[in-house]
């Protein structure tokens, strides 16, 4: 009983990160202008975080939990990274 | 050891924790793809942030603190770290599409009064 | 004591973050962990960022619980907005606030609160008019923003840091 609730929980949550992710990745492929890309990007960062932190639930290991943590340091510094790009590096449209 | 192996109290919250961040998540990511504007959209991923991260944080801290049978209180610092990070993030993005909008000269945005002499000097 | 510890509460967040992350509470981990905390604390006196104490503590809790209610109240009125119908509301704006916070460490932390909760984002902060623009995704469920932000952040902060 408590097994075959963990599994279909399971699936269904990540099935769930993975629709998320997609949408995400329309928004950056598709995203009308720059700033809607980098949003996405960082979007798309969390919900991989999320994944991997279900992920490691899943298999429990902790593995996973350091490279959650080394997602989520990506995401900041590379989102920051992009937005002081878009204010200061780019020749105005 | 497998997350099967939890018992039926402890699986019960993980799984209620678990589907109530991951459809978070996707509220937020179906927000990013519905809402019409940028700055709407700059509320969407906040959501993730907020609710998604905490959620499945806690479920992950039940997990382990189950299975392995001793508290474990690493996840805290994901949470801590994303509530320190977004705002900056989030903040960094809304003054990058401002600046952006203003110097389009686009009607939508809110005009800077004091610092008209700033986006002069960049128009030069 | 100054001179050896310049930023405690700083030194004490890195020390507990580098337990936490490291998962043990050995007497190696806390040496090392204390002597790193110590040393970055130096490395932030040569950035001299501007200091404040923080003079009362009961307002902190007032604040603290008035904001995680509202970060699930306004979680949940957001989850309205981007799952119902058409997803866009009719009402999202902008909005101007003259801030009367002086101190820029309170300012930072309601750039934090208000980007914290879903439904508003903070856009930005003009020092010379204090003038600050706000993006809020849906002005028409009855709440007066300015009120809301004025009274329930704003004092609350100024009480703290003043």
């Amino acid at each position: 009983m408590s097994e075959l609730l963990i599994i279909w929980c399971m699936l269904l949550a990540q099935l769930m990160l993975g629709v998320a992710m997609a949408c995400t990745l329309y928004r950056i492929i598709f995203g009308p202008r720059a700033q809607d890309r980098v949003l996405a990007l960082d979007a798309l960062y969390v919900s991989a975080m999320l994944m991997l932190l279900t992920f490691g639930i899943r298999t429990a290991n902790t593995i996973y939990f350091e490279a959650a943590l080394v997602i989520a340091v990506l995401g900041f510094v590379s989102t920051i990274a992009f937005a002081k790009f878009m204010m200061r590096g780019e020749v105005i449209e | 050891m497998t997350v099967l192996d939890l018992p039926l109290w402890a699986a019960l919250p993980v799984c209620i924790l678990l589907l109530l961040g991951a459809g978070n998540a996707l509220a937020g990511a179906i927000g990013l793809l519905r809402l019409k504007s940028f700055y709407a959209r700059l509320h969407a991923p906040s959501l993730m942030t907020s609710g998604a991260t905490i959620l499945i944080c806690l479920a992950s801290m039940i997990t382990f603190a189950v299975l392995q049978n001793r508290w474990i209180f690493h996840e805290l610092a994901i949470i801590a770290f994303m509530m320190i990070t977004t705002p900056v993030t989030l903040m960094m993005l809304g003054q990058a599409a401002l600046y952006r909008d203003r110097a389009e000269g686009s009607k939508e945005v809110p005009h800077k009064e004091a610092g008209l002499r700033e986006e002069a000097a960049v128009e030069e | 004591m100054r001179y050896w510890f310049p930023f405690p509460f700083l030194s004490l967040g890195l020390l507990t973050f580098w337990v936490l992350i490291s998962q043990s509470t050995s007497p190696g981990t806390l040496l090392l962990g204390g002597i790193l905390s110590v040393a970055l604390a130096w490395a932030m006196v040569n950035l001299s960022p501007h200091k404040t104490v923080p003079g009362r503590v009961r307002p902190v809790f007032r604040l603290v619980g008035a904001v995680a209610v509202d970060i699930v109240r306004s979680n949940i009125a957001v989850l309205k907005v981007m799952l119902g119908r058409r997803g866009k509301p009719a009402t999202a704006g902008f909005l101007q606030i003259e801030l009367t916070l002086t101190d820029e460490n309170a300012i930072a932390v309601l750039a934090c609160i208000l980007t914290a909760t879903p439904g508003t984002a903070w856009l930005e902060f003009d020092r010379t008019s204090r003038r600050l623009t706000l993006h809020i995704l849906d002005t028409a469920d009855g709440m007066d923003w300015q009120h809301i932000i004025k009274t329930r952040y704003e004092r609350p902060l100024a009480e703290i840091f003043q």
